[in-house]
């Protein structure tokens, strides 16, 4: 799984909120993805690619690592 | 763009005010416009060579296409060439630029560019769709972003990096909203305090409602000439560039490179610095956008463009009066008529026809158009001598 930083993030207060992020990843590059699960990420967090069940196909989710 | 050929003068401006209009539909709204600027140029339409128009997503608003010849052919000037640009937020911006270069480039002597956008017959939820067309759609936009939370990942970076705050970006709501109180085409002649702005309900975090521009209906339209008319503003210079369309692909997302090229481009050919523009209308679609504008035309060092908005600097009796007009944040953002719409407001200015508004300082004026999260911009710098 691909491992990274939070580069920025916000909350979107459309319906349901959710956070969407740009990470810089480890292996270089950035890419726009979803926060996993409830915890609140913020920019310098290191995070780490993860399955999402529910999430939107070809899109990642990250968590804290 | 090294050299002009020769000079182009805007002989007439018209729009019709910004809003919300239930009975008007998109032709309508633009053949207002055209007919206003065809009464302030004191021409027919028999005198117009080429037609440009700017607009976003008509097809997608009103379910019209082919724009151009639909309102020029009610316009009176059927069978002259006319063409749409899109270019997002910025499309009459770019329609603009064309039809600069055309004429000062000897193909033509008499052109019309027009702006127009037609939105809020469309529920929000689409309108948010359809602006987001304006992002990736394969990455950034499937992943659920909608342009306020790209502009407020912007903004979370530039707090991050240069300490700017939530008040800073809501001084910059609270100076337009201040301004188009004053203006009697704005959408929203609100006036708003800090703590109002600050307490709004939040958009996309640290975006907050005031912080976020308006969806409208409007048009504006301008008409470029090669012959200069007494008290006709001149086109003292204009650039447009590009840049990544996704915020992720992007070196770095709290400067926007297009518009430091397009400004580069404009103040080279008009021969001017920074310094020396008296008064701006910068693309506030949200109020970190202006911040930025700020600092990549150079009016403020990097990184400090929240702390002159929030000193006053950029109040009509600062050291550069921003969006005097009230902006898009309260004039209101028809997309497709804003970079049109813009030059309007310089020419109200130039002319010494503001009104309340008026400037003490009205002699220089730039205009700054966005398109998406910057990937393309128009710089345009206009004057009277």
């Amino acid at each position: 799984m691909r491992t990274g930083a939070v580069y920025t993030e916000t909350i979107v207060h459309m319906g349901e909120p959710y956070q969407i992020l740009i990470v810089s990843l480890d292996e270089g590059g950035r890419v726009t993805g979803r926060a996993s699960g409830d915890t609140r990420l913020v920019i310098d967090d290191k995070v780490i690619e993860t399955d999402s069940e529910n999430g939107i196909p070809g899109i990642p989710y990250f968590r804290k690592l | 763009m090294k050299r002009l050929l020769r000079p182009v003068a805007i002989a007439g401006a018209g729009k019709t005010p910004f809003g919300t209009f239930p009975d008007r539909d998109l032709r309508s709204l633009a053949v207002a416009a055209g007919h206003k600027a065809f009464a302030d140029a004191s021409l027919e339409p028999d005198a117009i060579e080429a037609f440009y128009l700017g607009n976003f997503a008509g097809p997608q608003f009103t379910s019209q296409n082919h724009l151009a010849p639909y309102i020029s052919e009610e316009l009176g000037m059927a069978g002259i060439p006319s063409t749409r640009f899109e270019a997002a937020c910025a499309s009459s911006g770019a329609a603009f630029y064309q039809a600069f270069l055309n004429v000062a480039s000897g193909i033509y002597d008499t052109v019309m560019v027009l702006g127009v956008e037609k939105m809020t017959s469309q529920p929000t939820a689409r309108v948010t769709e359809i602006l987001a067309g304006a992002g990736d759609s394969t990455t950034e936009v499937r992943a659920g972003s909608t342009f306020p939370s790209l502009f407020a990942m912007i903004a979370r970076r530039h707090m991050h990096d240069f300490g700017t705050t939530r008040e800073h970006l809501a001084a910059v709501a609270v100076k337009n909203h201040a301004n188009g109180a004053l203006n009697p085409d704005a959408q929203m002649r609100k006036v708003i305090t800090l703590e109002q702005a600050l307490n709004a309900r939040p958009i996309a975090e640290p975006l907050h409602l005031y912080d976020c521009s308006l969806i409208s209906d409007g048009a504006a339209a301008v008409i470029l000439s090669a012959r200069k008319t007494a008290n006709a503003p001149t086109i003292l210079g204009a650039g447009q560039a590009s840049d990544f369309v996704a915020l992720d692909r992007k070196p770095e997302i709290t400067t926007f490179p297009a518009l430091r090229a397009a400004a580069q481009a404009a103040y080279a050919m008009a021969g001017l610095a920074p310094s020396q523009i008296e008064f701006a209308e910068l693309h506030d679609c949200f109020t970190i956008a202006e911040i930025v504008a700020m600092e990549d035309l150079g009016f403020v060092e990097r990184g400090r463009g929240g702390f002159l908005s929030f000193e006053g600097g950029t109040a009509r009796d600062g050291r550069i009066p921003i969006n005097s007009s009230g902006g898009l944040k309260s004039k209101g953002h028809p997309v497709g008529a804003t970079g049109v719409g813009q030059i309007c407001d310089l020419v109200q200015q130039l002319r010494g026809q503001a009104g309340a508004r008026q400037l003490k300082r009205h002699s220089i004026g730039l205009a700054q158009n966005l398109g998406g999260s910057g990937a393309t911009c128009v710089v345009t710098i206009l004057g009277l001598n």
